[in-house]
């Protein structure tokens, strides 16, 4: 579910910016060519409309294994607040521990969350910019249609914010990646006991 | 702290596998870390160069691509609420003059001879004698202030007036079960709609902005405008009103636009 959305983000980025070309919100903002998906306005409209699909099935199907099988409300929470700003502290100290991959730290925690959140409204607001007529009780919400662009606008770019520190810190974690190709650690109901190289390797990480 | 039982993932074997492998590899994974940073970085970097090779136009991925366009008119087509009326606006929101847009610059627009022009009509239509200006303003008008959507993404209030459209389709027995109605317009431009927008409350055939009889380069002297449709579908400068169950594709669906457009 992970790289098939990683595809999918990628496709809607890309085209996504080359859509907003056509008629920037900030006239000092215009991307680039060369990192734009399509050549012409029909390319990255189509891609985007494409790209769509496997966005909001890949994104249901993980919504929805996510609250069936209780692995948000195991992963996600609780987070406490004390924990966020000692995690951050280390963090910023780039003193990042991945002991127990199957374990989110507190930041991950609101990150994660936040990055579903901010799924969720893109996926809104851009049904709204799709069919501000269709769903015009929705489109309302946002005020006016700028307003909905403008919304779906700030989506992405918390998403490529995102994107840059989740990507800088798994390669800085490389053990992480590793488990995200080979399917990660088994999680038993008791974790065995780390062993000694384990906790080496642990502390040179 | 311990680990609260929970779902197993229906993905996941129920056995345990040797995490020694992943333990093993750990310190290794460590030693490379600024190597692999450093990889990392660059083979990201190549990832967005990648784009710079566009295959867009490749005839496969067209083909796939304007397949899910298919797929989405169908899709927009049960969306579509017949009842459902786009939200309007007060006439001090009208923005004058209208914005132009076609495929060509406004300096380009070749005006259409009112005194000349006529309204052809082709296809399932019982009543098939042309129009001339002056027939269509005897007609009773609709007016619609309503948000004008391109599909660039700009947008503006319009003020438009004309005789509604399912009005004339009746008055001169259109076939209204039929799939289609087509536009074709004086500078070669093509559109079409589904009926079910075509019978739409708020679907016209505009001969009046704010008031006064629609300009040359927006359309004189008659031009389509639905409020459930992008822009590019409400053609201007309309010389011939087709209504067919036959499919072809229209100015911008043959360039890969999304053909129902519908917003």
């Amino acid at each position: 579910m992970h790289w098939i959305n990683a595809v999918a983000i990628f496709i809607m980025i890309g085209s996504g910016w080359k859509i907003y070309n056509d008629d920037v919100i900030f006239g000092f903002l215009h991307f680039p060519d060369s990192i734009v998906i399509g050549k012409w306005a029909q390319h990255g409209l189509q891609w985007h409309f494409f790209g769509m699909w496997i966005f909001v099935l890949n994104g249901l199907a993980y919504l929805g294994y996510g609250i069936v099988s209780g692995r948000f409300r195991y992963k996600l929470f609780p987070i406490w607040p004390r924990d966020v700003f000692v995690t951050t502290a280390d963090a910023l100290r780039l003193h990042l521990r991945h002991d127990d991959l199957t374990h989110y730290n507190a930041v991950q925690k609101v990150l994660y969350l936040g990055i579903i959140l901010v799924g969720l409204l893109i996926v809104i607001s851009g049904l709204a910019l799709w069919k501000p007529v269709q769903f015009s009780e929705l489109a309302a919400l946002f005020g006016s249609f700028q307003t909905i662009r403008l919304v779906h606008f700030l989506c992405m770019s918390a998403i490529v914010l995102f994107l840059i520190v989740h990507v800088a810190l798994a390669l800085l974690v490389p053990q992480s990646l590793l488990a995200m190709l080979t399917g990660g650690p088994l999680v038993d109901d008791k974790p065995p006991p780390p062993t000694a190289a384990a906790s080496a390797a642990n502390a040179t990480g | 702290m311990s680990i609260r039982t929970r779902t197993q993932s229906a993905f996941r074997p129920r056995k345990s596998i040797d995490q020694s492998v992943l333990t093993q590899n750990r310190s290794l994974l460590a030693d490379i870390d600024r190597r692999h940073v450093l990889r990392g970085a660059l083979s990201l970097g190549a990832l967005t160069l990648l784009t710079g090779c566009d295959v867009t136009e490749e005839e496969p991925v067209q083909k796939v691509l304007r397949t899910v366009s298919a797929w989405n008119d169908r899709v927009q087509a049960t969306l579509f609420r017949s009842g459902h009326l786009a939200p309007t606006f007060s006439a001090a929101e009208v923005v004058k003059p209208p914005r132009f847009n076609a495929y060509y610059d406004i300096e380009d627009v070749k005006p259409v001879d009112g005194a000349s022009w006529r309204l052809e009509l082709a296809g399932r239509i019982a009543d098939k004698r042309s129009w001339t200006a002056q027939q269509i303003y005897e007609l009773p008008t609709q007016e619609l202030i309503i948000r004008h959507v391109c599909v660039e993404g700009w947008d503006y209030i319009g003020q438009w007036s004309g005789p509604n459209l399912r009005g004339f389709l009746e008055r001169v027995g259109a076939d209204l079960t039929a799939k289609y109605v087509y536009f074709h317009c004086a500078d070669d431009y093509t559109e079409s709609i589904d009926m079910a927008t075509a019978l739409h409350p708020q679907s016209i055939l505009a001969t009046r902005y704010a008031g006064e009889i629609i300009t040359d380069p927006f359309g004189y002297p008659l031009r389509l405008r639905t409020s459930t449709k992008l822009g590019y579908k409400n053609a201007k400068w309309v010389k011939a009103i087709e209504v067919t169950n036959d499919f072809t594709e229209t100015f911008w669906s043959k360039q890969g636009f999304n053909w129902f457009a519908g917003i």
